[in-house]
């Protein structure tokens, strides 16, 4: 599709460790911008990378699935991939894919930067 | 819109989530597979709060776009990690029914269904260890 839609994303570098922060709903439209800025980001060979999810209040399938490719990325390029802060409705979407185990979930950004 | 109708109708926050969530993975699946991403495709949601036989909302997605067997539009084993495809097993896994039909002349229609959680509760108590239905 060409007529998605940009959103707020936030990206900060912590010690070889980078924190991207999607601001909004991550749905058909939008996750085209994030799965650039994270491929953008993962070119940087990171250590470490967190998704703080503490700002989405609604993922869909297309948001899971940018996450999917975000994750084989990482297993590709010796990074660790850590989801953090998901709220309630957003968790409930990875249960349902049974991705909730095969990520790595925390509570808050703080927790996956001190595993 | 939806939300609206699904709360006053008895759902709860999560399910009233989880309906809008199938909506938006079905409106996706049209957009991607039948319309094939052409943003000038028509699609009709219609709602239907029924009583009858039981208490729930049936919501219809009809299109225009390209037909598929209904038989081959499946959910995909989920033990597999990869990206996409969940559109089904998300629709599936959050409502009581999911049938896709074709549409005569053109298009799917896609049904969805869905009874309030607190509806299931309230008709187990209401039936638990009765005669009628011989549980102890």
């Amino acid at each position: 599709m060409n007529n998605g839609q940009e959103m707020e994303i936030q990206v900060e570098n912590r010690d070889g460790s980078v924190v991207v922060t999607p601001v909004g709903e991550v749905d058909l439209a939008r996750s085209p911008s994030l799965r650039s800025r994270l491929k953008q980001v993962l070119g940087e060979s990171p250590n470490r990378l967190v998704v703080d999810l503490s700002q989405v209040p609604y993922m869909d399938s297309s948001g899971v699935a940018t996450l999917v490719e975000a994750l084989q990325q990482c297993r590709a390029h010796d990074c660790s991939l850590f989801l953090a802060g998901l709220q309630d409705r957003v968790r409930s979407v990875f249960e349902i894919a049974r991705l909730d185990t095969v990520f790595n979930i925390t509570a808050d950004t703080t927790s996956a930067l001190d595993t | 819109m939806l939300i609206s109708f699904s709360e006053r109708f008895g759902f709860d926050e999560i399910e009233t989530g989880h309906l809008a969530l199938a909506v938006d993975e079905a409106l996706a699946n049209v957009i991607r597979h039948g319309y094939e991403s052409r943003p000038d495709g028509r699609i009709w949601i219609s709602i239907f709060l029924l009583e009858e036989p039981e208490r729930r909302i049936r919501i219809e997605i009809e299109d225009e776009g390209r037909q598929t067997d209904p038989a081959q539009i499946t959910s995909r084993d989920l033990a597999v990690v990869r990206p996409g495809g969940l559109g089904v097993n998300i629709m599936q896994e959050v409502t009581d029914t999911c049938e896709f039909q074709r549409r005569t002349p053109g298009g799917m229609r896609l049904i969805l269904e869905k009874t309030p959680r607190g509806e299931l509760d309230s008709s187990d108590q209401n039936h638990a260890g009765t005669p009628e239905n011989g549980k102890q």
